[in-house]
């Protein structure tokens, strides 16, 4: 929504926000439902009222929890019925300065001073700890704003007495909690504060009147900075920019002036903006962002320009040069295409605003930030928050060169015609093992990403991964693949919950144990990995066929398997299946179900159980589960141009009966079972 | 501006607020004529009227209203 797009106008947003949060809901979107508990420290009504907002702006349904005013000390550490069983997906600690109860007074010896902050650090560790250990989800906690007076003047930096020296250091404690803690994020409102300005941020009367933290027109701004966070945590990132180059990436036309004509450089102040700005956008693929190029000029034109001898960015550095005079739309779609992501995930740099209304009124889904001057480029993108970095993974820093070796992968297989000799001549090797902590990141990502090649379309938490990963009833697997080319990274995921036969007698709430994520114990949904986007119907298991039965003995349901489409058709999954029969065979399990819970985006994957060899079976108690989680992220990890959202909309009914059309399947193995990957070397750690 | 501008250009404040078109102001409507008119609701009223009329009120004139008239009072006496 455009009204919503940064740089918007807050007091309109906190003016219409009955109106825009109508039109939202109504535009036919498919989101996916978080479940965001806000504990303030402050008033909190219209950080929720905005927050929503922007959430339903990125693709996400919130549900709220809001705590009482001030009562976020006792919701974490003593908390009622109604908040003890929210089962958030993220938590917000909404604290402010006034928050402090004890301040440095000038008697305090250093050691005094130490003991108050230490008074502060302890209780906010005491309650991110409470909240991790009962709710395993994501926590956002923001950061102080500065003081707004200095008894001390300057000195009240330096000084232990002085407030802004306190504040100082509780933020960098803060800062150093993050740093060292998965799954918990600091909200770095000082920064925003300080953008906004720090005395308008502030407002007195706000404080006094109502107990809000800042100023209701600066609650749009706070509002837009957490949704970029809580979108990133739950891989609504955008992934790829593609750039304009005529007085976008430098000053002057270079088909007009020339190659040594056009403004790149430290020879003037213009020259110096855009060489500014271009070493913003090739630092930004140290953070997996994939750079593009869309330009209305020859491809000589457009080379000649980024090789000029002061440009920092070169033709390398981009994975899809587009220099045509096609309509810029295309272009998009075609990058997009090519990279197989949708089109909600690319970004378009374009100073011409013509341009970028053709590609917003043509692509779905895509961001084109309005540029001002080239002084202020880096800041009308960077302030929009589009690549938000909550977790970096090592496959983030790698992504770009992952995309290039896809493309010479293409190159090769065309020039094959029998598709098992050029998948013998990728030389691939795979590590496959249970989840690990330096995966567990990526693993989160994945399952937040992935929509098409995905049975079950079930998201996870860091949290969550991690509870799986040291679940024993839970079997984990990852798998990595490495070829010729390069390394994919993970690309792989599964997880199947062990049913042992001594759960067979009793009902099938007895799994509440096993469960993964101890969020669906209290939802009565033993589903195990019950996903939080479900409304837990209370459907029991995930084969929908109770405990196992004496014969059957000790069972296991794959609740979670996917993969990521970068490396279709590589037999990747059937690497993973035999790897799974490996590990149930080594546990003494003879039987596997299995279920395919369609979504408007992985039809490519109905028939996968029949491929593998698994039998369908009744679904008689086929309702609840994870119905609803197969909603999904519209248009995103894999493409599809967004063409199929609308499509997708009929899909997010938040019932709790099955999405129409789910299947079971049931899979026996053989006593004389073989793997069946032979085009896969499966290697230790790669 | 008249009383009646500011009556006026009030009542469209408190249309887009609610989102309800229906809404028509006199100097007697309190908060109890408008049914979503909550404490919360009041904050954002406040706010807007002080970004439309470029005033902002004191925190005892916030407090000390008690009706939309003693409200256009102090605008009228302000802008």
């Amino acid at each position: 929504m455009k009204e919503l797009e940064y740089p918007f106008d807050a007091d309109y947003i906190v003016k219409k926000a009955r109106r825009l949060r109508k039109e939202l809901l109504a535009d036919g979107t498919q989101r996916i439902e978080k479940r965001i508990a806000v504990l303030g420290g402050a008033t909190t009504h219209d950080v929720v009222r905005v927050l929503e907002l922007f959430l339903l702006h990125h693709g996400i349904a919130p549900v709220f929890y809001e705590s009482e005013y001030n009562r976020f000390r006792e919701d974490a550490l003593f908390p009622e019925e109604e908040f003890a069983s929210f089962q958030p997906d993220v938590i917000y600690l909404h604290t402010c300065l006034q928050n402090i109860r004890e301040w440095p007074l000038l008697s305090d010896d250093a050691g005094t001073v130490q003991g108050k902050l230490d008074a502060v650090t302890s209780e906010y560790v005491r309650i991110w700890e409470a909240l991790k250990e009962k709710h395993h989800c994501a926590v956002i906690q923001d950061n102080f704003v500065l003081p707004s007076y200095r008894l001390l003047g300057n000195r009240d930096a330096s000084d232990v007495h002085g407030r802004v020296n306190f504040v100082d250091r509780l933020n960098a404690f803060f800062a150093e909690y993050a740093a060292t803690h998965e799954g918990f994020y600091l909200q770095d409102v000082r920064y925003i504060a300080a953008c906004y300005g720090q005395d308008a941020w502030c407002d007195p009367s706000a404080w006094y009147l109502y107990k809000y933290a800042q100023a209701l027109s600066a609650v749009p701004y706070l509002a837009h900075n957490l949704a970029n966070m809580i979108k990133s945590v739950f891989g609504k990132n955008k992934k790829a920019l593609v750039l304009d180059l005529d007085n976008t990436l430098w000053g002057g036309v270079v088909g007009d002036d020339g190659k040594e004509g056009i403004e790149i450089g430290e020879e003037t102040a213009t020259a110096e903006a855009y060489t500014a700005f271009q070493r913003y956008i090739k630092a930004q693929k140290d953070i997996g962002i994939v750079l593009n190029v869309a330009s209305k000029n020859t491809e000589d034109n457009a080379r000649a320009g980024l090789t000029h001898p002061d440009s920092v960015l070169a033709p390398e550095d981009f994975l899809y040069l587009q220099a045509n005079w096609d309509p810029k739309s295309d272009n998009v779609m075609q990058i997009a295409k090519g990279m197989n992501i949708g089109t909600d995930a690319i970004v378009f740099v374009d100073d011409n605003p013509a341009e970028r209304e053709i590609v917003t009124a043509n692509v779905p889904g895509v961001a084109a930030p309005a540029l001002t001057t080239p002084e202020h480029y880096i800041r009308d993108i960077d302030r929009a928050g589009y690549f938000e970095v909550t977790n970096l993974s090592e496959d983030d820093r790698k992504r770009v060169q992952m995309y290039r070796e896809n493309a010479e992968r293409m190159k090769l297989e065309e020039s094959f015609t029998d598709y098992h000799a050029y998948l013998l001549s990728l030389e691939m090797q795979a590590e496959i093992a249970p989840f690990a902590p330096v995966y567990y990141e990526r693993i989160s990502q994945l399952t937040n990403k992935s929509n098409q090649y995905n049975l079950t379309t079930k998201r996870f938490t860091v949290e969550e991964i991690k509870a799986a990963a040291e679940d024993p009833a839970c079997i984990t697997l990852y798998g990595r693949l490495k070829d010729k080319f390069g390394d994919n990274g993970v690309v792989a995921l599964l997880i199947a919950r062990v049913d042992s036969a001594s759960a067979a007698g009793q009902s099938a709430a007895s799994g509440q144990e096993t469960g993964i994520a101890e969020q669906s114990a209290a939802s009565g949904g033993e589903a195990g990995v019950a996903e939080k986007d479900v409304v837990s119907g209370g459907e029991t298991d995930a084969a929908g066929q109770g405990g196992p039965t004496a014969e059957e003995g000790v069972v296991a349901h794959i609740e979670l398997f996917l993969m990521s489409c970068r490396v279709l058709k590589r037999d990747m999954e059937v690497a993973m299946m035999d790897a799974l029969y490996e590990q149930c065979r080594a546990r003494g399990i003879k039987t596997m179900y299995g279920t395919y819970i369609p979504t408007a985006k992985n039809g490519m994957v109905a028939d996968f159980y029949k491929l593998r060899g698994f039998t369908q079976v009744e679904s008689e108690t086929a309702t609840g589960s994870a119905a609803t989680a197969a909603a999904g992220d519209e248009k995103d990890a894999a493409g599809n141009g967004g063409t199929d959202a609308a499509a997708g909309a009929t899909a997010t009914a938040a019932g709790s009966t099955d999405a129409p059309g789910t299947t079971r399947w049931r899979y026996d193995i053989p006593a004389d079972w073989q793997p069946q990957c032979d085009v896969i070397e499966i290697a230790g750690a790669l | 501006m008249t009383r009646e501008e500011i009556l006026a250009k009030a009542t469209e404040i408190f249309r887009d607020v609610f989102d309800d078109d229906s809404i028509e102001l006199t100097e007697e409507t309190t908060a109890a004529d408008i049914e979503d008119w909550d404490s919360l609701m009041h904050i954002t009223l406040i706010n807007e009227i002080e970004e439309a009329f470029g005033y902002k009120f004191g925190m005892k004139e916030v407090l000390g209203m008690k009706n939309v008239g003693e409200m256009c009072d102090i605008l009228e006496k302000n802008t």
